[in-house]
C-alpha cells in the first residue's frame, strides 16, 4: 500500500514520480477489511497494514502465518498525536482510551494477529530507518532456526499531521508548496510519504516465490570512508564477489549529504546497475521495504522497470540474479540486504 | 542445561528502589518499596495515583553521565544510558568494539516525555527543536549506543510491556546464530503524562499501592526505570575469562490474539509463551523454582496469568511473586528489570516477596510468596505481557 497505490501487475508501469513535500498513499476502499464502524476507528497505518498483509497472504497458500513481525519508525503516530493533542487541549481531562490503546507501536502487528487468530511469535521493531531490516533479520533468524515455516513480515509508517509538521519545522521534511523531486532537490529536507509493505516469507520456495533473501546487515553509524568495508565484509561473509552483483538498489532521497554514501557504494560496485525508488515511494522510516519490493519484482520477472534506473548506466543483462539493497538515513541506520533469484 | 544456554556476564539497572543492583537488592530484602506520588512533573492526577518514580532529576542524571550540554537526551535515554553503562562495567568490558558487540534496547515512551513537554512550542519557536528527532523509539537506542561507543548492530524492540523480554530474546538468538559475540540487551521507559493519562483512561490504575494476586486488587501503579544485561557466547566468555552471573536458558514469545488490551480468560498467550520457554530450556515445569510473574495487579492480568500458570504447573505451582509493588510497572523496561531480579534470585538463593498481599483470589488456590524466603533456586521463570496480546517468558538458570 503505497503512494503508487496497491501492489498490482502494472505497479511500476503506472508509477508516477513524487514531487511534493508530503504525499499520501493511494488508498483503496477498505470495505472488505472490517465493519464500517471498525474502519472508522482505525488509523491509516492500521488500514494500510491490514490491507497489505491480506494481499501478501493472498498470493500464497498460507492462511495463518506462524509468526508476524513488523518494522515501523514512528509507529501509530496518528493515534499518538490525537491523544497528545487532547491531553494538551483539555489539560489532562475528558480523555478517551481509544487513541491511547491504539498508540503503542505494536498495534498493527497485534491487530493482524487478532484478525487471523495467529498466536505465534509476534514482535515489532522500531529503530528509525533500519526498522524494516531489523524485522527482516528477525524473520531470517526464525526461518533458519527451523521452528517456523512461514512468517508474515511488514514495514509500515503513516502520515500523522502533527508529527510530520514537527519534522517539517526541524527541516527533515521539505516545506509545503515546494515542488522538487529526488533528482532536482535543492531545498533542505526530503519528500516524505507513507506506506505499508507486507511480505509472506517462507522456508521453502514455492511456485509463487519472488526471490530469496540471502542475508541482512545493520549498522548504527558509518563514516563515508567506512561504507566500502561495511559492504566488503557483508559480501565476504556471503561468499560473493562484488562483480556478481547485477543491480544495486540505493536509497537516494534528495538529501545531498545522504547521497555521498550511495555514491561511495556505487564506486565499489562498478558492474552493478544502479537503481533508486524513493522518487516513487517517498521517504519514511520503513520505506526501504519498497526497495525490497522492487528487487522482488525484478527477480521474478527478470526485467527492470525503466522508472527505477538511477542513470543512463543500464546495460541490458540476460539474467538478474543477485541484487543488493543499501539504505541509510542522515548517516544512521545503514542496512544491506542481499536477494537472489530462486 | 541445554547446549543453547547464553551466559549473562553483566547487569545494570536503575529503578525507584535504587540506582544500583546492590541498592535494589537491599530494598527488596528490607521490604521497602519505591512507590510515591508523582513529584518530578506536574500532573492533575498527582493525588490519585502512586508511581515508582526515580527521585533524580534529568539534570542530575545528565551530570552523572557527564553529558555535554546542550544535549538532546530525553529522560528515557538518560535512564537507559545510566543502566547500560552499569551493565558494561559489571561485565568488565573496556573495549566495547573488541568483539562483535550489539545493542538491543526497547522502549514504549521513547522521547514522548519531552514531546509532551515542548511539542506545543515546536511550530512557533525553534527553542526546543533539538528534541524533535528524539521523539522516536529508536532515537534513545542510538543515543545510548553512541554513549557506550558501540559501532555495529543496534536496534530497538517495542511491544508494549513485553518489550525488554523480546529484546533479550532477540539478543540471545543473534548469538546462537553466530552473528554476534556479545550483546547488551534491555530497555528503558520514563514516566510521562502521556502514559499516566493513558492508563488512567483505561481505568486500570490503582489509587493505592498495588496488590498483585490479591482478591481486592484494584489495578496497577506505573513506574519508570531501565535495565540491561550483557549476554555473551561461550567463546566470548572463555576469551575474556568472564565471570558468568547466570545463564539465559529459555525464552518464548506468543500472541494471545484475543483483544488489544485485555488478556484471554484462559491465559492462552501466557500459557503458550511459558510452554515455549520451557521447551527451549528443555525443562519440565516442576524444575522451575520461582516465577517472577508479570503480576500488574489489574483484575484482568492476574486472573489470566494465574490461569495460565495453573495450566502449566497443574497442582505444583512453584513459589511466585510480583515485584511490581516495589518498582511499579516499568512498562517496556519491566522485562529487563525483572530479568535482573530473576538473576539476583538465583545468585542470592532467595525468593522475593509479593508486597501488600492480604486475601487470596477466589478463582484459584494460588498464594504468592509474601516474605523474603531464602531457598536454593536453580531455575527462575520471568513473565512479561503487553498490550496487543504480546506474551513473553524468559528462563534463567544458575551459573
Amino acid at each position: 500500500m503505497t503512494t503508487q497505490g496497491i501492489w498490482r501487475p502494472d505497479f511500476f508501469a503506472e508509477a508516477r514520480e513524487i514531487d511534493q513535500a508530503i504525499t499520501t498513499a493511494d488508498q483503496p476502499s477498505y470495505k472488505r477489511l472490517a465493519s464500517p464502524a471498525a474502519i472508522r476507528r482505525m488509523s491509516r497505518g492500521m488500514k494500510m497494514g491490514m490491507h497489505a498483509a491480506q494481499q501478501a497472504l493472498g498470493e500464497t497458500a498460507v492462511t495463518v502465518p506462524d509468526a508476524i513481525i513488523t518494522g515501523t519508525g514512528l509507529g501509530c503516530s496518528e493515534d499518538s498525536d490525537k491523544f497528545l493533542r487532547s491531553m494538551w487541549e483539555n489539560d489532562e481531562q475528558f480523555l478517551t482510551p481509544t487513541s491511547f490503546i491504539q498508540s503503542t507501536h505494536n498495534t498493527v502487528a497485534a491487530q493482524i494477529a487478532l484478525q487471523l487468530s495467529c498466536k505465534g511469535y509476534n514482535v515489532t521493531h522500531v529503530n528509525g530507518a533500519s526498522s524494516f531490516e531489523s524485522a527482516l533479520l528477525d524473520t531470517l533468524l526464525l526461518l533458519t532456526s527451523g521452528e517456523h515455516k512461514n512468517v508474515l513480515l511488514g514495514g509500515i509508517d503513516e502520515i500523522a499531521e502533527q508529527t510530520y509538521a514537527f519534522l517539517q519545522s526541524a527541516g527533515y521534511i521539505k516545506a509545503d508548496g515546494v515542488r522538487e523531486t529526488v533528482k532536482n532537490s535543492l531545498s533542505p529536507g526530503v519528500n516524505y510519504a507513507e506506506g505499508a509493505q507486507f511480505f509472506s516469507m517462507g522456508v521453502d520456495q514455492t511456485e509463487t516465490s519472488y526471490g530469496e533473501i540471502v542475508d541482512v546487515a545493520l549498522q548504527n553509524e558509518l563514516d563515508i570512508p567506512e561504507a566500502g568495508s561495511f559492504l566488503q565484509d557483508f559480501l565476504t561473509t556471503n561468499d560473493i564477489q562484488p562483480t556478481a552483483i547485477d543491480a544495486v538498489i540505493l536509497g537516494y532521497n534528495g538529501d545531498e549529504n545522504d547521497d555521498l554514501f550511495y555514491n561511495a557504494l556505487q564506486q565499489e560496485l562498478p558492474l552493478a546497475t544502479p537503481l533508486y525508488y524513493k522518487h516513487l515511494s517517498g521517504q519514511f522510516d520503513s520505506c526501504s521495504a519498497f526497495g525490497l519490493t522492487a528487487a522482488a519484482f525484478i527477480l521474478k520477472y527478470q526485467t527492470i522497470p525503466p522508472v527505477l534506473y538511477w542513470n543512463e548506466k543500464n546495460p541490458a543483462k540476460t539474467t538478474w540474479k543477485n541484487i543488493l539493497i543499501y539504505n541509510h538515513y542522515r548517516g544512521k541506520d545503514h542496512t544491506l540486504v542481499l536477494v537472489r533469484a530462486c | 542445561m541445554s547446549s543453547g544456554s547464553i551466559a549473562v556476564t553483566g547487569i545494570g539497572l536503575i529503578s525507584s528502589i535504587g540506582s544500583t543492583v546492590e541498592e535494589n537488592l537491599q530494598a527488596i530484602v528490607a521490604g521497602k518499596h519505591g512507590l510515591s506520588r508523582v513529584v518530578n512533573f506536574p500532573t492533575r492526577l498527582r493525588e490519585y495515583i502512586w508511581v515508582g518514580e526515580i527521585k533524580r532529576s534529568n539534570d542530575q542524571l545528565s551530570e552523572n553521565l557527564d553529558l555535554l550540554r546542550p544535549h538532546a537526551f530525553t529522560r528515557t535515554g538518560l535512564l537507559g544510558a545510566f543502566a547500560a553503562r552499569q551493565a558494561l562495567k559489571s561485565a568488565n568490558i573496556n573495549d566495547v568494539n573488541q568483539l562483535r558487540t550489539g545493542f538491543i534496547s526497547s522502549t514504549s515512551v521513547g522521547g514522548m516525555d519531552y514531546t509532551e513537554r515542548y511539542g506545543s512550542t515546536y511550530l512557533t519557536s525553534s527553542e526546543w527543536h533539538r528534541y524533535i528527532p528524539s521523539h522516536s523509539a529508536g532515537d534513545s537506542s542510538h543515543k545510548i549506543a553512541k554513549y557506550l561507543g558501540i559501532k555495529g548492530f543496534v536496534t530497538t524492540v517495542s511491544t508494549a510491556c513485553s518489550s525488554a523480554a523480546n529484546a533479550i530474546m532477540m539478543g540471545a538468538r543473534l548469538i546462537h546464530a553466530g552473528r554476534l559475540d556479545r550483546v547488551i540487551v534491555g530497555g528503558a521507559d520514563a514516566l510521562s503524562k502521556f502514559t499516566i493519562n493513558g492508563f488512567h483512561t483505561l481505568m486500570i490504575l490503582s489509587d493505592e499501592p498495588c496488590r498483585p494476586f490479591d482478591k481486592q486488587r484494584k489495578g496497577l501503579n506505573l513506574g519508570e526505570g531501565a535495565a540491561y544485561l550483557v549476554l555473551e557466547s561461550q567463546k566470548s566468555v572463555k576469551q575474556g575469562s568472564k565471570n558468568v552471573l547466570a545463564y539465559l536458558t529459555g525464552y518464548g514469545n506468543a500472541n494471545d490474539a484475543f483483544h488489544q488490551t485485555a488478556s484471554s480468560d484462559d491465559g492462552e498467550g501466557a500459557f503458550l509463551a511459558m510452554k515455549k520457554a520451557l521447551a527451549v530450556a528443555q525443562l519440565r515445569p516442576q524444575e522451575i523454582d520461582y516465577v517472577n510473574v508479570h503480576g500488574t495487579a489489574t483484575p484482568n492480568n492476574d486472573l489470566s496469568e494465574g490461569r495460565a500458570m495453573q495450566r502449566i504447573f497443574k497442582n505444583e505451582i512453584p513459589s511466585f511473586s510480583s515485584t511490581k509493588p516495589f518498582t511499579g510497572h516499568t512498562l517496556a523496561a519491566a522485562g529487563a528489570i525483572e530479568a535482573v531480579y530473576s538473576i539476583l534470585a538465583l545468585q542470592q538463593n532467595l525468593v522475593f516477596p509479593n508486597l501488600h498481599f492480604n486475601t487470596p483470589m477466589e478463582e484459584f488456590d494460588m498464594i504468592p510468596q509474601t516474605t523474603v524466603q531464602y531457598r536454593s533456586a536453580s531455575h527462575v521463570l520471568s513473565n512479561s505481557f503487553g498490550f496487543g496480546g504480546n506474551c513473553s517468558s524468559l528462563i534463567f538458570s544458575k551459573a
